[in-house]
């Protein structure tokens, strides 16, 4: 972009304020709604503490059996994930752990409810917990089934009311627990380490142990993504070794080794998707090109009724030899500017409203971070509007002739 | 310089069709300075379009400086507009949001040429035309013959060899128009430029080497 296209594009802005200020509004609301979307998905998927290292996780979340009458879809059965994602090659180490689930806490007569996840040891070297208190139990914790348990710092100052609970026992569902460590809160959006009380998977009965089908997803950390496509050929081939408990009912079983996204997908399409990441991330981008579809057709028909006023202007370019591809180019150097601004003042409102969504409780422990990624995401769907917006308008403007513009023109 | 043979301009609608110049033969010398008269609508500014390359000719062939423009693309024609033309207008079109000096620049921004010299070429120009000391001005400061001066300035920044001047006293008084005559004839004796200039006023077009009259698109003198 030419100095003298940004320096003009800033002096028609500056100069044209009405039609600046009613472009900002749309532009900024717009770009609201995507950055707070944009950080919202990035809090989810992207790497932060417990999951610093989500980028080198996968994970099997739903399994299913299928059939031309009947199917079947749950979660992971304990035995079905020991035999399809152990000893994976490339993996570092691997977790299986139940989905969160609610429990009851007994306390001087007071019944609170929490969410309780059962874990093996792996867990805590796979997730960085920050422990403001204690610590993780261990692999022979979960072997000698220990009722041992860690809580959130949230729930410990709900049940406690006070630091150092540590030893102390928790009644949790009827069962007294030993208070292991107090981790900082998670928010329920992380799709692994979400929940307010982690104790040792326990004893399993031999059926549990075999179970194809379950309350458990496993997780396994890669040495490196590179290894992500050798573990998946690895894994499926494992799967489809599984034999078909009712093969009269069901022909086909389906399960994915993971990515956060893949997983997330793959729960949210009921696993009826051969690709579900690309199916939901296809279904997010259309929606994100709607959302700004409107905006941006607002913002062509006011950029049309611009080039009418500046009409003379271009003709007078163009007689003075302005080539088509440099008035394209200016054009859409101011609304890109345009655009550009409304990103700045839309990222400063995305982070009030973060802030305000944080502080309303209405997603626990929430913690959302306008980081540099998002804000990444938000100069590059500004700039992406910018050009949706304007390319139309400066092509349609440059194709103007000379005369006509020069009388007033129409386009 | 510039050599019209057989042309004509017609414009066409789906019902109408409207003769706007027929059979127009004219050559114009080097450092010649031509006024083009005649009553309203008879074809003065479309003739002028057509020499400026700002539009084609429906028949005929147009030469400007040696070069045949027929058939000649949109590219081409912007570069030769740039390079060999300038353009003063009635109403002088100045862009309002932009200064006096960025207004005056606009030709040279299509060139190769480095920022300090684009505002060196302006400041000369605008020295010229007596306006060096309103550079930063808004168009909307300064009077009708302040502005018309402008635009002779934007016109010549290029060196053009050739400035074509559509009613250029039209929107000022005589006194003002007088002043932007004087520019125009000292520009043309200095410098040897060729202009081309549609006018109304009698007085102006006597002070021009040679006149054309148009009447009905038809050229009769």
């Amino acid at each position: 972009m030419r100095n003298t296209s940004l320096k003009l594009a800033f002096k028609v802005l500056a100069r044209r304020k009405v039609f600046t200020a009613i472009s900002l509004v749309g532009i900024t609301l717009t770009l609201v709604v995507l950055m707070v979307a944009a950080t919202i998905f990035d809090n989810t998927f992207g790497a932060a503490a417990p999951e610093s290292r989500i980028g080198r996780m996968l994970f099997v979340r739903v399994v299913g059996q299928y059939g031309p009458h009947s199917s079947n879809t749950s979660n992971a059965g304990y035995g079905f994930l020991q035999r399809t994602v152990r000893n994976l090659p490339g993996a570092e180490n691997v977790s299986v752990y139940s989905e969160a689930f609610t429990a009851v806490i007994y306390e001087r007569g007071r019944r609170i409810e929490g969410q309780l996840t059962r874990a093996d040891g792996a867990y805590w070297q796979i997730l960085d917990f920050r422990f403001v208190e204690g610590g993780p139990f261990s692999a022979s914790d979960v072997e000698a089934d220990r009722l041992v348990v860690v809580i959130s710092e949230t729930l410990r100052d709900k049940v406690f009311g006070r630091k150092n609970v540590v030893g102390r026992s928790l009644n949790i569902g009827g069962r007294s627990y030993r208070v292991g460590g107090v981790v900082a809160p998670v928010p329920p959006t992380r799709i692994a380490a979400y929940s307010e009380m982690w104790a040792p998977i326990g004893a399993l009965s031999s059926e549990e142990r075999a179970a194809f089908m379950g309350r458990f997803n496993g997780m396994v950390l890669a040495r490196s993504r590179s290894d992500f496509r050798a573990m998946k050929r690895e894994f499926a081939s494992r799967v489809a070794r599984e034999p078909i408990k009712d093969p009269k009912e069901y022909k086909e079983i389906r399960a994915g080794l993971d990515t956060p996204f893949e997983a997330f997908a793959r729960q949210l399409t009921g696993n009826r998707q051969p690709r579900p990441a690309l199916f939901l991330g296809s279904l997010l981008a259309g929606a994100a090109l709607l959302f700004m579809m409107l905006p941006a057709l607002n913002l062509v028909t006011l950029n049309l009724s611009r080039i009418m006023e500046r009409s003379p202007e271009i003709g007078v370019r163009k007689a003075f030899g302005a080539p088509r591809r440099a008035l394209v180019a200016q054009f859409v150097a101011e609304n890109v500017v345009l655009t550009l601004i409304g990103g700045a003042i839309g990222f400063v409102l995305a982070f009030v409203f973060l802030r305000a969504l944080d502080a309303s409780a209405l997603i626990p422990d929430s913690n959302f971070d306008l980081n540099l990624r998002v804000f990444g995401y938000g100069i590059l769907i500004a700039v992406f509007f910018g050009i949706l917006s304007g390319v139309y308008p400066a092509w349609k403007m440059s194709r103007l002739h000379p005369v006509d513009a020069l009388r007033g023109g129409s386009l | 310089m510039i050599t019209l043979k057989d042309i004509d301009k017609v414009y066409r609608t789906e019902r109408v069709e409207t003769l706007a110049l027929h059979n127009i033969n004219l050559d114009i010398a080097q450092g010649e300075f031509v006024s083009i008269m005649g009553p309203s609508g008879c074809g003065k500014s479309t003739l002028l379009n057509l020499v400026g390359l700002l539009d084609k000719p429906t028949a005929g062939t147009l030469t400007l400086d040696g070069q045949k423009i027929n058939g000649a693309g949109d590219k081409v024609l912007a570069r030769m507009r740039n390079e060999k033309l300038g353009f003063v207008f009635q109403s002088f079109h100045l862009v309002p949001d932009l200064t006096v000096l960025d207004n005056v620049e606009i030709p040279l921004l299509y060139r190769r040429m480095t920022a300090a010299d684009r505002r060196k070429h302006a400041l000369a120009a605008l020295d010229r035309v007596g306006l060096g000391s309103r550079v930063h001005h808004f168009p909307t400061q300064l009077s009708g013959g302040q502005q018309q001066r402008v635009a002779i300035a934007r016109a010549i920044v290029g060196k053009p060899s050739i400035v074509l001047a559509d009613e250029p006293t039209g929107n000022l008084d005589s006194a003002m128009g007088d002043e932007i005559m004087s520019i125009l004839e000292e520009l043309n004796s200095k410098d040897q430029t060729t202009i081309v200039m549609v006018t109304h006023d009698d007085r102006f077009a006597e002070r021009t080497s040679r006149t054309v009259r148009l009447f009905d698109g038809r050229q009769v003198a």
